[in-house]
């Protein structure tokens, strides 16, 4: 599903956030990414979601190279990926409705349409009365399950979520990383960024570890 | 079509939209967000009101500019028979040789019209008219000459040819004098080159300026919904959807803009009317200030949308891209 091929990315100015790294995620499969903050974790999924480009390697998705997607392209690549934030990134001066439907508006569906497809989405992370809300009345956990549902409402093959357990307390985290274990199950290929140990350490999932740029393990050879 | 899941169908196909749906959704769409950009416009309505006064105001100068150089012209078109020649004919000629030289003038090539006043005629008239009518009945004979007004062919009514024809026209033995006013008429011609040049200028000047305000007002809009743009372009929005709605708005700018300018024009000619008819009655004439007519009101409002369209797209090409997320 995501592949990487001794990919390294320096930015402007020397740093080198990403230094030879190759890895490949199969589909379907879910697995986390950790690391300490400027390990790179950032910087690998903006990679992915083509907010930047490599420096040096391959970046492939389902076979194709990222390379040979033109800057007018990008925008029907993140269609195929839903994205989650830490900080959500909800527009605070919509409804709950109008922010989970953006995707599905972008792509030409009528309001009408969108609906059926947005209540369905926000059934399944446990919102499905809050339709009218403004983000601002709620919850931060819930302001996350908008974000989540608004990054799987046009059922995305591939999700990447930066951080989403970040602000939350333990139990608001499993409940999420519960909704994220429901897509897997339906074949939905899962990367989750995040420095919380403790809750890889439960979950038995493949662990990529990033160190100042470099895989240091990629989930596949046991820890010496 | 997704481009990297070949499987994968995007929303429109697969909740099955016929072409012909989608073509009228992608129209309702627009409409959609049209209505929604009026909305957002009406939201800060003294802010808007204002872009659209400085557009509207900005067009109303040269739209009155060109009503008076409008008006000005259909003058110039009454008198056209300015060019028209006067020959005074010597007193001494017969009525059988006046009548001669008439048709004799009457076939030449130069020459489209002549207009014979007969000075028995014309004496009667003025007795009429002037009131001096014992006092000429007291002279012995007509002191009036005859009189051939004659109208150049329409090529020939320019000044040069027409002074070289009134040249022509007094080597004629039966001509006593020749007049021909064309200088004024020349004056008049010069000073509404001069106003519709200086029209053309200020014309350019304010719709440049327009398209600066417009667009720099549309960037404003575009910085203040920066996060809003970012999301959108995290989650697939192409630049052409996210432009869409900052198009609109510039659009309805030039359309509400256009209206003002049209109100603001009948305005100002409604104030100098009065004074327009005050100096026609000097003139003792019926001239009256005629405004903008339908078409030239459409083709304002045209010019006033073109304007705010064409300063939205500029600002809209350079920093809709420009937002990129972090």
């Amino acid at each position: 599903m995501i592949k990487f091929e001794q990919v390294s990315k320096t930015y402007p100015g020397g740093f080198q956030a990403l230094n030879n790294v190759s890895f490949h995620l199969e589909p379907g499969e879910m697995a986390f990414l950790t690391g300490h903050s400027g390990a790179g974790k950032s910087t690998l999924l903006k990679l992915i979601s083509m907010m930047e480009r490599p420096t040096a390697g391959r970046v492939l998705i389902n076979g194709h190279d990222l390379k040979r997607i033109n800057v007018r392209q990008i925008p029907y690549v993140r269609r195929d990926i839903g994205m989650i934030f830490q900080d959500h990134r909800l527009l605070m001066d919509k409804t709950v409705l109008d922010n989970v439907a953006l995707p599905l508006l972008i792509e030409g569906y009528s309001m009408q349409e969108a609906r059926k497809r947005v209540q369905a989405a926000l059934e399944k992370v446990g919102l499905g009365d809050k339709l009218r809300h403004y983000p601002m009345m709620l919850s931060g956990g819930e302001q996350q399950r908008v974000g989540i549902a608004r990054a799987v409402v046009n059922k995305p093959p591939l999700l990447l979520a930066d951080e989403p357990t970040g602000n939350l307390d333990p139990k608001l985290s499993s409940e999420i990383i519960k909704l994220f274990e429901d897509f897997n199950r339906v074949g939905v290929s899962v990367l989750i960024a995040t420095h919380d140990l403790g809750l890889i350490a439960r979950l038995r999932y493949r662990t990529l570890t990033l160190r100042d740029g470099r895989m240091i393990n990629d989930g596949l050879q046991e820890e010496g | 079509m997704s481009l990297l899941f070949r499987s994968r169908q995007q929303g429109a196909q697969q909740v099955k939209i016929s072409g012909f749906r989608r073509f009228v959704m992608f129209w309702v769409h627009n409409a959609q967000q049209a209505v929604a950009s009026l909305g957002e416009l009406a939201r800060y309505p003294l802010a808007s009101l204002m872009t659209m006064a400085v557009l509207g105001l900005s067009l109303t100068l040269p739209a009155t500019l060109y009503v008076v150089v409008k008006n000005t012209e259909t003058i110039g078109a009454d008198w056209q028979h300015a060019s028209e020649i006067t020959l005074f004919l010597r007193k001494d000629l017969s009525q059988q040789e006046v009548s001669t030289f008439h048709k004799r003038l009457s076939l030449s090539n130069d020459v489209e019209s002549v207009r014979w006043i007969d000075k028995n005629e014309a004496l009667q008239e003025f007795r009429e008219a002037s009131g001096f009518g014992d006092a000429l009945n007291a002279l012995e004979n007509n002191p009036l000459p005859d009189v051939l007004l004659v109208l150049p062919v329409a090529n020939k009514r320019g000044t040069a040819q027409a002074q070289a024809l009134a040249q022509q026209l007094s080597n004629e033995r039966e001509v006593e004098q020749v007049r021909l006013d064309l200088d004024w008429l020349q004056r008049l011609e010069a000073l509404l080159n001069l106003v519709r040049d200086g029209l053309l200028a200020l014309a350019t000047l304010l719709c440049v300026a327009v398209v600066l305000i417009v667009g720099n007002t549309i960037r404003l809009n575009i910085n203040s919904k920066r996060d809003e743009i970012m999301v959108m372009k995290l989650v697939g929005a192409t630049d052409g959807f996210i432009q869409r709605p900052f198009l609109y708005t510039g659009v309805w700018y030039g359309f509400v803009g256009g209206f003002i300018a049209w109100l603001a024009t009948a305005m100002v000619i409604w104030w100098i009317s009065g004074a327009v008819a005050d100096i026609s009655e000097l003139y003792q004439s019926q001239f009256r200030l005629s405004g903008l007519n339908f078409n030239e009101m459409m083709v304002l409002w045209l010019v006033a949308i073109g304007l705010g369209l064409l300063g939205s797209y500029i600002a809209v090409r350079k920093h809709v891209r420009t937002i990129e997320p972090q």
